[in-house]
């Protein structure tokens, strides 16, 4: 191709720098996705880490192993670490790698700041970390931050603050570089509706990014100056409100929700109509559905909040933007069972993950229109109910949508085919596992069981024990998939377009990826052409 | 400390099999709302499982029809309008069937006027304090002595020998059947939630701010729950118990508490 002809006129083909340099200093939008992935696995490994320690402490009643500050921290610093160090990032970086080559552009278009804003990523953990070992523990008021609460914390305090400003700062660069490179960069001929939806469902997302992350930061700065510098935002000794920092909070947390669902919808998106071998059902309505859901996200925020003294119009405006949701919603699970149907079908690891996604997100789905009608929410609100919901979106929703596009697009990273008996083995152990251990708490918390708590009274014990099981399992299926990527290199050698029926520029260059891709433009329009 | 934790966990599996625990279901509850709440929470729930079978249905049945080993050419349509309006406005309609009676309850959860028992419940760490408004009663309420005893790590008691391990207090709330009771919320410190779920209560007790919320029991008996709003280390340890008694037992109470309170009164 014209890639070919370029290199062979111009001879500035450098290839990765040699040691260290090449990852502290890379400006490679694939070795900093490659890096990305990395520290997301890592941080997915000590969040289950915690994860485990909380389910061990709740397999049986009593206390056996922490005490209940521990428990909290560990609640806590599970939370943080697994929306912001593991889920977010493992986004970032497959936006990293696929984007550019999925709209034909050589690179991100801010190299520099994609290098800072993945080395921001480690400082911010590490700081994060290290307040497990302060005087006073590490954060224990639960990833919320609600004040009054977390101004008891220790000596973290501060450390939590400007923590979370880092994780902040990274995601806005990262956001930035997205939009700027997904409106300049693309292949001539590739109009916004023509885009592939996982650059479609990460534009969005990059813009929910860019409108809240800064509230988060406004939110946390005030806490700092409210503890160190005599302000009142939130205490109310001062005249503050300490249920306006929720408010700020959730107008946050909301759109973080769909920040971290969008880009699963993408990677779903892809996957499915290729191993379908048809097209994706109703593209346009797809990302219609997806703008649709990124608007609604502003305005539902305080169905966060229903117990907490709102004025009626107030929760009855929430309740019904909520419920809205549930529309495009809709649209999105039925189209993508409209693309599954009548096509030609085939399972292999991605597809298999993908199809839990379907299965398990809408279960996650229901559960959420249950928490949406307001005078029940009463009822589920801050109960193991809203853990199995949330977790339902969470990890067979985004985590094995990142699971899904990690073996859909490791042959193309790699150069090689992974091992799928063991990939099959790795989705099956996950799947069953992951519903062991969620789906007994939707009845811990019908039958009114807390969330939050380190002990628990003797009625819940039985599925308490089972939900410890199923993560335990959980957490060791995790091993094999680290397992498959260690050995991923030693399978045989992988096409250019890997499967049957992939779709889209990236499967045009050759596998592994070179270095460098797209020096000059490529022509959009005939990588669809294996569906048309 | 692990081979006891399996033993514990097999002995609870056997001993499980004999007890109710494995309650399934959110309780219907001991007031109107919230039955009304439970109604509603069924309601949504059964249309769940009717979309789900629909949606799930469907996609199970092009998951065993439409695969490449079955020798089938993938059909090439991609877009239906028709299709596409139905499934936007068929969960549009749906979602109106749930909207107006969860709006109806949600009107009658707000309306705490003219209430028979007014009580103020202020939340601390990690206790309550109940104060009676009219009746001058005020006491604070806190995890029972067993409970207490049995809850540390090394506290060598098996927490399965006490009785509403965690769900029993020293002095529990006090209303008569059949009264409206009108409970105001505050905190002393950070944000609690009081919640009792056979009562369909949980409201937050915020600091600075006072939160309004009502019941009226049409049972008598004893119903428990817990703080819902992380609250510090002890979060799981300051539980609820509402006793529910008839008019002349609640009566008697009030006096006999009445006139515990009335020489502390007059020292005062």
């Amino acid at each position: 191709m014209t890639t070919a002809v370029a290199d062979a006129h111009e001879h500035d083909d450098h290839g990765p720098a040699k040691g260290i340099g090449r990852w502290l200093f890379s400006t490679n939008h694939k070795d900093i996705g490659t890096m990305y992935l990395i520290f997301s696995l890592t941080m997915f490994f000590i969040g289950g880490a915690m994860a485990m320690v909380i389910r061990s402490e709740l397999a049986i009643p009593g206390l056996q192993f922490v005490h209940p500050e521990f428990f909290n921290s560990m609640t806590t610093m599970h939370a943080l670490i697994m929306v912001f160090g593991a889920v977010m990032p493992a986004f970032v970086g497959l936006a990293n790698w696929m984007i550019p080559l999925m709209i034909g552009a050589p690179d991100m278009a801010l190299p520099r700041m994609n290098n800072w804003s993945f080395w921001i990523l480690p400082i911010a953990f590490g700081i994060l970390l290290s307040t497990l070992f302060m005087p006073g523990g590490a954060p224990a008021s639960g990833w919320t931050m609600y004040p009054p609460l977390v101004l008891q914390t220790g000596n973290a305090f501060p450390f939590l603050i400007f923590s979370v400003h880092l994780m902040g700062l990274s995601s806005i660069m990262g956001a930035i570089n997205v939009i700027v490179t997904i409106i300049n960069m693309r292949a001539p001929d590739m109009t916004l509706l023509k885009m592939p939806m996982f650059v479609w469902t990460w534009l969005i997302t990059a813009y929910l990014l860019i409108a809240v992350m800064p509230v988060l930061a406004g939110a946390v700065t005030m806490l700092l100056t409210d503890q160190f510098f005599g302000t009142s935002f939130f205490l109310a000794a001062g005249g503050g409100d300490p249920v306006m920092f929720q408010h700020i909070f959730w107008f946050f947390g909301h759109p973080e929700v769909y920040i971290m669902i969008l880009p699963a919808f993408g990677v779903v998106s892809e996957i499915i109509p290729t191993f379908a071998r048809k097209k994706l059902f109703g593209h346009d309505s797809m990302v219609y559905a997806a703008s649709c859901i990124a608007f609604l996200s502003f305005i539902v925020w305080a169905h966060h909040m229903f117990t907490v003294g709102m004025p009626l119009t107030g929760q009855l405006f929430f309740m019904f933007a909520t419920m809205l949701i549930a529309v495009p919603t809709g649209v999105k699970i039925f189209n993508w069972v409209a693309t599954m149907w009548r096509g030609a079908m085939t399972f292999e690891t991605p597809m298999l993950f993908s199809l839990a996604f379907v299965f398990l997100f809408t279960i996650g789905g229901f559960s959420g229109l249950m928490l949406a009608i307001a005078p029940a929410d009463i009822q589920y609100h801050d109960t193991y109910f809203v853990v199995a919901h949330f977790h339902y979106v969470l990890v067979p929703g985004s985590v094995f949508a990142i699971m899904a596009g990690a073996y859909y697009w490791l042959p193309k990273w790699t150069g090689h085919m992974y091992n799928e008996t063991l990939g099959k083995v790795h989705f099956w152990a996950s799947t069953i596992f992951v519903n062991l251990t969620f789906f007994p708490m939707h009845f811990l918390g019908l039958a009114g069981m807390p969330r939050r708590i380190p002990d628990y009274s003797t009625q819940f014990a039985d599925f308490n024990t089972i939900a410890s099981i199923g993560a335990f399992g959980f957490g060791l299926s995790q091993l094999i998939f680290v397992w498959v990527l260690l050995t991923a290199r030693k399978g045989e050698k992988a096409t250019d377009r890997v499967w049957e029926g992939s779709h889209g520029l990236e499967w045009t260059v050759p596998s592994p990826a070179p270095y460098h891709t797209f020096d000059t433009p490529p022509k959009a329009r005939i990588a669809n052409e294996s569906f048309e | 400390m692990i081979r006891k934790s399996i033993l514990g966990l097999l002995g609870l599996f056997f001993a499980s099999a004999a007890s109710a625990a494995w309650e399934l279901n959110m309780p219907k509850g001991v007031t109107e709302l919230s039955a009304e709440t439970y109604g509603l929470h069924m309601m949504v729930f059964w249309w769940c499982v009717g979309i789900g079978i629909v949606v799930f249905g469907v996609m199970i049945i092009s998951l065993f029809k439409h695969r490449k080993s079955k020798g089938v050419k993938p059909a090439t349509f991609s877009h239906s309008t028709a299709a596409e309006v139905m499934w936007t406005a068929i969960p549009v309609v749906i979602l109106l069937l749930m909207a107006v009676p969860a709006a109806e309850t949600m009107v009658k959860l707000e309306d705490s006027r003219d209430p028979d028992v007014s009580i103020v419940i202020t939340g601390y760490q990690w206790k309550w304090h109940y104060r009676y408004q009219d009746e001058g009663i005020g006491f604070y309420s806190s995890l029972a002595r067993p409970s207490l005893e049995a809850r540390p790590r090394d506290s060598g008691i098996d927490v399965n020998s006490v009785d509403n391990y965690l769900l029993e207090v020293d002095n529990p709330l006090v209303v008569p059947v059949g009264a409206k009771v009108r409970v105001l919320m505050t905190s002393n410190d950070v944000v609690h939630s009081w919640w009792v779920p056979d009562l369909a209560i949980k409201k937050d007790a915020v600091p600075g701010i006072v939160n309004e919320a009502w019941f009226r029991a049409n049972e008598v008996g004893t119903y428990r729950g817990q703080c819902a709003e992380l609250c510090g280390k002890d979060h799981g340890y300051m539980p609820i118990v509402v006793e529910v008694v008839e008019p002349e037992a609640y009566q008697a109470w009030v006096d006999t508490r009445s006139e515990e309170a009335a020489p502390l009164a007059r020292t005062q």
